[in-house]
Parts: C-alpha cells; structure tokens; sequence
C-alpha cells in the first residue's frame, strides 16, 4: 500500500490547474525546448555511432524502434488510462505494411532514397486506421473488458498472417528489401549505422510531437479522462473522442516502431509479434513508470538488454547445450516478470518515479543547505 | 446432417471445457473484482505438474490429481503472495500483474520443460462412437462432461448449501460486513482463488489433449475463448458463464467445420467484440446502474 494510485504519477498538478487564470502558457517554450532536447539527443546518437561497434549500432538501432512503441503506449495506458495488450499486433501491422510497400516497389524497379520514408508514412497511415477500429471499440469499454479484447487482437492479429498465407506468405513471413546507405555518405559506411540514424531519426522525431501533445490542451484532457470520467465530461470533454484520439496516436507510433523493426531485421514473420511481445511492451511501459515518456527509454533499452544480459549469465555456468538454450530463452523472462511484480507492489512510479524522486530529494536537501 | 450432428457434439465437448475454465475466471471476479488474465499460464502450470507426475508413477489419475492439488495450491499461493499485496486503487493495477505472472509462469515451465510440443495422455479412447451410421460421442468426450458437470454442480452446491460457500458470498458481497460478523474474509478470498485456480487446472487436463499438446502457451488461445465466453454470459453469472462456454464451443466446431479451422481465432474475437458492443453487460445480464 505504498502510493495511493500507481497511474497517477504524484508529481503531477491537478486537472485544470495548469489552466488556472494568470499561470503563464509557455506553448512556444515547451516546443523549442523539446526540439533542443531532441537535436542534443540526436548529435549525441552521432556520436555514439561512430564510437561504437556495429553490432551495438545494430543494438541501439533496435532500442529506438522499440522505443517508439513503448512511448505511444505509455502516453496511451499511463496518461489516457486505457490499458492495450495489443500493440504487439498493431506493430504487426506497421511491419507487414512497410514489407508489402517496400516489396511492391522493388518489384516495379523503383529505386531511391525516397521509398523508406514513403513506406514507413504508409505502415503509420494503416496502423492509424486499424487503431481507429480498435480505438472507437475501446472507448466504449473500460478495465478488463479492454484488456481482454486487446489480448484477442494479440492472439489473433499474428494468426492472420498464416490465415491468409496467400498475402503473408505463413509462418515464413515476408523479406524486407532496404536501399544499402546513399553514397554521398562514402563507399565504406557501415550498414548498421545507417540503421541507427534511419531508426533514431524516426524515433526522436515521434518522441518530439508525443511529447508536445502530452504537453497540450490534448494532453491535459487525456489526464483528465483517465482521472475521472464524469467531471471530464462536466468540465467539456468529450470523452469517448479523446479515448480514440489516445489510441490513433498511440497507434501510429506502434506502427513505426513495428515498421523501424521490420526494416532493420529485413524481414518480418509472425512469430516476431506474438502475444508475447505485447505483453513486453507493457512490460517496459511499467518499468519506466507508467505515463512516462523518459521512463519509456528505459523500458527500451531493457528490452534490448535483458536478452543480452542473460546471454552472458548463462554462459558463466557451464550448461548442457539443451539446458543452455532453454535458460537463454526464458531467464530474461522469469528476470523480467519478477522484477516487474516487485516494481508494481513496491514502486508503481517505476525507474522514472524513483528517479525523479530522488532528483527531488536531492534539490530539496540542497536547497535546505543553501538557505 | 450427419455433420452438423457431429460437429454440434464435438462442440458441446468442447464448450464444456470452455464453461468449466470461464466459470473460473467468474469465480475470481465475483470474489475479488479481478480478472485473472493469469488463469491460462497457472491451469498450464498444473497441467505440467500432471505431466511430470505421470512421467514419474506411470497413472495418468495421480497426475490428474496431482494437478487438481497442484492448480488449488497455486491460486491459494497466487493470492497470498502476489495478488494481496497489489494496490487496487486503479482497475489496471491487478491485470498488469497478472499479465507479468503469465510472463513468470511461462517463463518458469520453458525453462524447466523447454518450449517443444509434448504430448499429453488421455485416459479414455477419443475415437468416436458410431451409433446408427452416425459418429457420435468418444468415450474422452463423455469424461469431459461427466467431468465438468461434477464440478459445476458442486460448487453449485457449495455456494448455495453449505456454510463455506454462504461465507464466500457473504465476504465477496459485503467485506466489511462480513468481518464484523466473524467471517474471515481474507480466508475466504484465498479459498475463492484455490477453487478458480483448480478448476481452470481441470479445464486444462480436459482441453489440452484435445489439441497440439502441452506447451507453455497451451491455453493462450483457450483463455480468450473462455473470457469470451464469460462475457456473453455477464462476468458476474456463473450459470452464465455455464452457457457462454457451450454458445462458444458450438460456434467454434461450427466455424472449424465448415470455413476452416484458421477462422477459430478471428471468430473469438469477433464474438467478443460483437457481445461487448451490444450487449457490454453479457447476454445475460440485467440492467445495472454505472457507478459514479
């Protein structure tokens, strides 16, 4: 019983204060500082590319399309309330979407460094409309009514493909075919630093228009629904279309982060978007701290590690090769689902809740030194 | 005719199970207001158990026992160590960690069983009866309804006769009340989660021969169909949830029968969306006021 509500983030004003007569808007501010935030952010990525090997370039690539999924659903689940095991599918759709576009164009013989964007704008344009459908259902249900339907999509979104194998191509799943890195950057330039810039570039600029809209009017009636219904009603909202708005954004940027991974994997199969993945997501959205959008680089980037990590556990034992191979796959689960119940009975504000705790603790103390 | 016949009989076999496994999840949501998105990951859990036990004695009914005990204990561990402690303030707080106990639990049985296919004994032949020219019943599928109609009567009788059961009631109904006057209500919440939790065990032992194997997502797909099912029967109504599981059986043989068995999934999920927005109560249901 440590916190009063685990989706309220503490830190938070009220509905309606930010609002209040005589506070100052600062909408101009708020958007040059995110910008600034994400140009440092994105030299930083730079840098980083050329100072690390390219399997980590590869790694970090990874990171930023998972971080693209898990930031939608923190902005979906953390600040608007709605609780979707089924992004896993709406990455799905990202993914067979940017397969069949970059497919379609290689069979023309189109080529050219405009096809990626081209196809990446319509795997968010087909993810926009299938999370629209399943927006307008979700907005009329509530808890585990929309947890249940969410968890069917899961399950069955990824059967589909194997139900219409003729489109799909089954189990097999289809190849991606990606341009190699445009020659003006020289004839020697790593492919998985290309992947890198191509996937942060996406990634950070998702991240700037979710955080601007979380700071809006648009994200203030988010919170304000998720709070509570009926004063949001009172105060004007309408309620049902902010919950399908929530979701269309949070769908749009599944579906870039579903199509950023098929693109870097070059291919796309069922098996990558099992119910599994979904519940992943989630997973990283609570260990951030839920309605977090920094907590969401971290839920990311232990997505990435975790598998990794174990992988290194592992072979410090020494194991039968069948032994082995069941531990890799499954210890960063049992890690993760542990850690995870702990975060949740113990820290509902996650790493980013006790991160942003301490930071307070800190100032406060010092501020206390100073005076 | 002879087909639909059979696949009506195929189908109540299954919607059997589906009704046993659904009854569970309604059990635990009358008891404590959760839906237990982990009950699929703990009825395979007690299934392995079964396994495990049948490997070692050679009786298929010591593991069949084996995880009725394995599934009551479970869920009586399930509510002590996790579920208890889980702030409740927020509706999503309990499925978000049912979901990281699915991730646990599946975790757990990879490790210790690894991810291939195994196949699960049953005790009685499944080829079918013919009476008459016509297939009928398998002697498997008359156990499947002996076996989930010995349970739903008794917990039928459990609620409605005994002591325990008028506890139960009274403890999910009234809490507060219901400590004044001597209940044990955090007891009974714990017996609440044991019962559910054994007889999604069952429902498990029952379905899983029935399909691909033992596995540790074995029941993903049958949870789905059992909240379906819970849902056109109003997640509050355990007769309900009785004749939910047949409707979604009979539809499920139906749709495999005659469009092909790739359309069972897209056919649940249809199903469930089609009850939610029209009937989001359940077919069941009978008016109630929204909470403010």
């Amino acid at each position: 019983m440590s916190a009063t509500r685990a989706v309220a983030p503490p830190q938070e004003s009220p509905v309606g204060a930010a609002g209040r007569p005589g506070a100052p808007r600062r909408r101009g501010g708020t958007l040059l500082r995110h910008l600034a935030v994400a140009v440092v952010a994105g030299l930083l990525l730079v840098g980083v590319s050329y100072a690390v090997e390219p399997f980590r370039n590869f790694q970090l690539a990874t990171v930023a399309a998972y971080l693209c999924a898990v930031a939608g659903l923190t902005v979906l689940t953390g600040l608007n309330g709605q609780l979707s095991l089924g992004h896993g599918a709406l990455m799905a759709t990202g993914a067979y979407t940017v397969a069949l576009c970059q497919n379609a164009f290689y069979d023309r013989g189109l080529t050219g460094g405009w096809l990626l964007p081209v196809s990446l704008a319509a795997a968010v344009v087909a993810t926009v409309a299938v999370g629209a459908v399943v927006g307008v259902a979700a907005a009329r249900l509530r808890g585990p009514y929309l947890a249940g339907v969410t968890l069917a999509v899961a399950i069955v979104v990824p059967a589909l493909a194997v139900t219409f194998d003729g489109v799909f191509n089954g189990e097999q799943g289809l190849s991606v075919p990606v341009e190699p890195p445009p020659l003006a950057l020289g004839p020697y330039f790593p492919y998985e630093r290309w992947q890198l810039w191509v996937a942060g570039a996406a990634t950070l600029l998702a991240l700037v228009l979710l955080a601007n809209l979380v700071g809006s009017r648009y994200g203030r009636t988010f919170r304000a629904v998720r709070d509570d219904e009926v004063a949001a009603r009172l105060a004007g909202i309408h309620v049902a279309r902010t919950q399908v708005l929530a979701f269309v954004v949070s769908a749009a940027t599944a579906g870039l982060g579903g199509a950023l991974l098929a693109v870097l994997a070059q291919s796309v199969s069922p098996g990558a978007f099992s119910m599994t993945l979904s519940l992943f997501l989630l997973m990283a959205v609570v260990i951030g701290g839920l309605g977090r959008l920094a907590g969401a680089v971290w839920g990311a980037v232990l997505l990435v590690a975790l598998p990794d990590l174990s992988h290194s556990v592992t072979e410090l034992f020494t194991l039968s090769p069948a032994a082995a191979q069941r531990l890799e796959g499954n210890l960063p689960l049992a890690i993760f689902g542990t850690t995870l119940i702990v975060v949740m009975i113990v820290a509902p504000g996650g790493v980013q809740g006790l991160l942003s705790r301490l930071g307070r603790a800190v100032l406060a103390r010092w501020r206390a030194r100073r005076s | 005719m002879d087909r639909l016949i059979f696949l009506t009989l195929d189908g109540l076999s299954r919607g059997a199970v589906y009704a046993a496994f659904a009854l569970a999840l309604v059990l635990i949501w009358r008891a404590a207001r959760v839906v237990n998105f982990a009950q699929g990951a703990m009825a395979v859990a007690a299934a392995y158990v079964a396994y495990s036990v049948t490997a070692a004695t050679g009786s298929y009914w010591l593991g069949f026992l084996a995880a009725l005990a394995a599934g009551l204990l479970l869920g009586a561990v399930v509510d002590r160590v996790v579920m208890r402690h889980v702030n409740h303030a927020s509706p999503l707080n309990p499925v978000i960690v049912a979901l990281e106990l699915v991730l646990l639990i599946q975790a757990v049985l990879g490790m210790i069983y690894g991810s291939q296919f195994r196949p699960a004994e049953v005790p009685f032949s499944r080829s079918a009866f013919t009476v008459g020219g016509l297939t009928v019943l398998s002697p498997y599928d008359l156990f499947v309804f002996a076996a989930v109609g010995v349970v739903v009567s008794a917990l039928a009788w459990i609620f409605a006769r005994t002591a325990v059961g008028l506890r139960m009631r009274a403890a999910a109904f009234a809490p507060e009340v219901s400590r004044l006057l001597g209940v044990n209500v955090g007891g009974m919440l714990t017996l609440g989660w044991a019962l559910a939790s054994g007889v999604g065990a069952l429902a498990a032992m029952l379905v899983i021969p029935t399909e691909l194997g033992l596995h540790p997502h074995a029941m993903d797909l049958v949870f789905v169909s059992a909240f379906t099912a819970a849902v056109v029967g109003g997640l509050d109504s355990p007769p309900g949830a009785v004749v939910g599981g047949l409707a979604v059986g009979l539809l499920l043989s139906y749709v495999s029968g005659y469009a092909g068995s790739d359309l069972t999934p897209l056919a649940v999920l249809v199903l469930l969306l089609a009850v939610l927005l029209v009937r989001p109560g359940g077919l069941f249901s009978t008016v109630a006021a929204r909470r403010v």
